[in-house]
C-alpha cells in the first residue's frame, strides 16, 4: 500500500550535497518538517524518487539552531524554510526569499519549538465576599 | 516606474480562504507577490501532545472543511501502517467510495467558485446545486454532509446495506448526467475559453520544480497521482491520472472537469465489487516509530508524517497539504500578470488555507 521509503540520516554538513544528488535524480520535494526533541530538532527532507519516497534526516542543536537552505537547489523550498522559522525558530541560511517571520502571523512565537506546552493551572477557587465565611472545602 | 503595493485579502470578494497577499505593482502590472498566512493558524499539529491518537482522527478530520474525510482516512491509514493493522477489504471500499465523493463535491464546489469569480452567477449557481445532491448521498450514507466521522483506526464505522449501495447507484447516475451539462458549459462556453485560455501557462518542468501537485501538476502533463499507489481500494480498480498538456488555468479546469467523471467510475467499480465481511477490526496498544503517508486530496498528494515513542501521545503529526505545494506556483503565476487576472491565478490552484494553517 504505501510504497518503498527510506530514511537516511546524515551530518548536517552534507546536507546540500546530499539534495544536490537528489535533485540530479529528478526527485521532487516533496515535504521539509521539524520535530522538537528534548535535546535537538530533528529535520527530516523528503523527494518523490521513482520507486518511491527518499528522506534525508539532518540533527540541529536546541540552542541557536541553524541550517544551510536548499532553495538555491530547489527553489520551492523557502515556503517550507519560512515556515521552519516561523513555527520553530529555526534559522535557515541564505533563503532564495525570506520573508523574515512575517509568513505565519501566530499569536506565541515559535509555538512548536517548545517540548511540550505549560500545563494548565487548575482553576482558582472562587472568592468568598468579605465578611461572609469561605465555603466548605474550598480554600 | 513607480511602483504600487496593493494589499489583496486576508477578506476579498474572490476569496474563499484567507490569505494575505502585497502585490507589487507597476502600473497594471503585478511584479510580485508577497503572501502571508497564519491568521486562521489552530495548531492543530501541536495539539497532538495533548490528545490520544484514537482521538486524534477526529481532529485530523477537522483539518479542512472540504476534504475532510480523507484528512481523517490518510491519518489512519499512517497509523494502522505503524501498527499492522490489517484493515478489512470491505472497510477499503467504503473508504474509497467515501473519498470519491469527497472528490466530487470539492471539484464541483471550485468550479462554482471558479464561475463566479468570472462572474458567471448561473454557472456558479449550478454548479452548487449538483453538489447539493452529492451532499445529500452523502449524508444518507455517513449521516454528516461536511464532517463524515466515518473513518476510525482499523476501519470505517458505518457500513452500506444493499439499498444504500443501490439508491447511491441510481443518484450516481442522475449526479453523472447534471455533471455532464455543467461540464459541457465549462468546457466549451466561449466566454470561459477566453477569460482562462493561455493564462497561467506553467510548462512541465517548472511545474516539477515548484513542487506542484495534484490538477495543477497534471494540467502541465505530469501523469502523477497518488492512488496510483494502490492505497484503500484503488490497487484494484482501473484507473488512470487525468492530464492535459497546455498548463493554463483553463488545461486546470478541464482537468477537474473531466476528474469528475472519474471518480464517478471509480465510485461505481468499487460499488460493483465490494466484497462482503467486516468493517473494522478491534485496535489494542499504542503506536511505536515513524511513518510518512502520501494520499490524493482533490487538491493534490496530502503527506502525513507520523512519530510514535509508544505512548497514547504521538511525538509529532505534521501534516504538509496540497495547497501549501501548490502556493510556489501560484506566486510564480503572480509574477508579471495583469492586475486584473490576480483572482482567476489565485482561485487556479484551488487554494484551500485552513487546510494549509491546520
Amino acid at each position: 500500500m504505501n510504497p518503498k521509503q527510506t530514511l537516511e540520516v546524515i551530518d548536517l554538513n552534507a546536507l546540500l550535497k546530499g539534495v544536490s544528488a537528489l535533485r540530479a535524480r529528478g526527485a521532487r520535494l516533496v515535504q521539509i518538517g521539524a520535530t522538537t526533541l528534548p535535546d535537538k530538532f530533528e529535520l527530516t527532507y523528503s523527494f518523490d524518487v521513482e520507486d518511491g519516497l527518499a528522506s534525508l534526516r539532518v540533527e540541529a542543536p536546541r540552542e541557536d539552531p541553524r541550517v544551510p537552505s536548499i532553495s538555491s537547489i530547489y527553489g520551492c523550498a523557502y515556503l517550507y524554510e519560512n515556515e521552519m522559522h516561523d513555527l520553530f525558530g529555526i534559522k535557515v541560511e541564505g533563503m532564495a526569499l525570506d520573508f523574515h517571520g512575517t509568513l505565519y502571523k501566530t499569536k506565541v512565537k515559535f509555538a512548536f519549538g517548545q517540548v511540550k506546552a505549560p500545563a494548565a493551572k487548575p482553576p482558582s477557587a472562587p472568592k468568598a465576599p468579605a465578611g461572609e465565611p469561605a465555603l466548605a472545602g474550598v480554600a | 516606474m513607480a511602483r504600487t503595493i496593493i494589499p489583496f485579502g486576508p477578506q476579498h470578494p474572490v476569496l474563499p480562504e484567507p490569505i494575505h497577499l502585497d502585490l507589487v505593482v507597476e502600473d497594471e502590472r503585478v511584479v510580485e507577490a508577497r503572501p502571508s498566512v497564519g491568521f486562521v493558524h489552530r495548531g492543530l499539529e501541536k495539539l497532538v501532545e495533548k490528545k490520544d491518537y484514537q482521538e486524534f482522527v477526529y481532529v485530523a478530520e477537522r483539518i479542512c472543511g472540504i476534504c475532510s474525510f480523507i484528512h481523517g482516512q490518510t491519518y489512519c491509514q499512517a497509523i494502522e501502517a505503524m501498527m499492522n493493522i490489517p484493515v478489512p477489504p470491505r472497510a477499503q471500499y467504503l473508504r474509497t467510495v467515501w473519498g470519491e465523493l469527497s472528490r466530487i463535491h470539492s471539484h464541483l464546489l471550485w468550479l462554482g467558485l471558479m464561475a463566479d469569480g468570472m462572474g458567471f452567477e448561473s454557472l456558479f449557481m449550478h454548479s452548487w446545486r449538483v453538489r447539493e445532491r452529492v451532499l445529500d448521498v452523502i449524508e444518507a450514507t455517513t449521516g454528516g454532509r461536511v464532517i463524515f466521522g466515518s473513518c476510525k483506526i482499523g476501519g470505517v464505522r458505518r457500513d452500506m446495506d444493499a439499498g444504500a449501495i443501490r439508491n447511491t447507484l441510481s443518484e450516481l447516475e442522475i449526479i453523472e448526467r447534471e455533471m455532464r451539462d455543467l461540464t459541457r458549459v465549462f468546457l466549451n462556453d466561449s466566454s470561459v475559453k477566453r477569460r482562462l485560455s493561455g493564462l497561467g501557462v506553467m510548462s512541465r518542468q517548472e511545474a516539477h520544480e515548484l513542487g506542484c501537485v495534484g490538477p495543477v501538476l497534471r494540467a502541465s502533463g505530469v501523469a502523477q497521482d497518488m492512488r496510483q499507489l494502490g492505497y484503500a481500494a484503488y490497487g484494484e480498480l482501473e484507473m488512470e491520472p487525468v492530464t492535459r498538456t497546455e498548463g493554463d488555468s483553463f488545461a486546470r479546469c478541464a482537468v477537474r472537469c473531466e476528474e469528475l467523471f472519474q471518480a464517478a467510475s471509480l465510485i461505481r467499480q468499487a460499488l460493483g465489487k465490494i466484497p462482503a465481511g467486516e468493517i473494522g477490526v478491534k485496535v489494542a496498544g499504542n503506536p511505536t516509530g515513524e511513518v510518512i503517508m502520501r494520499t490524493e486530496q482533490p487538491r493534490g498528494e496530502v503527506v502525513y508524517c507520523l512519530k510514535a515513542n509508544g505512548t497514547k501521545n504521538l511525538q509529532r503529526f505534521r501534516v504538509r497539504t496540497p495547497t501549501f505545494a501548490n502556493l510556489p506556483a501560484m506566486l510564480k503565476l503572480l509574477q508579471q500578470c495583469e492586475l486584473a487576472d490576480v483572482p482567476m491565478l489565485v482561485l487556479t490552484i484551488d487554494p484551500c488555507i485552513s487546510c494549509t494553517e491546520r
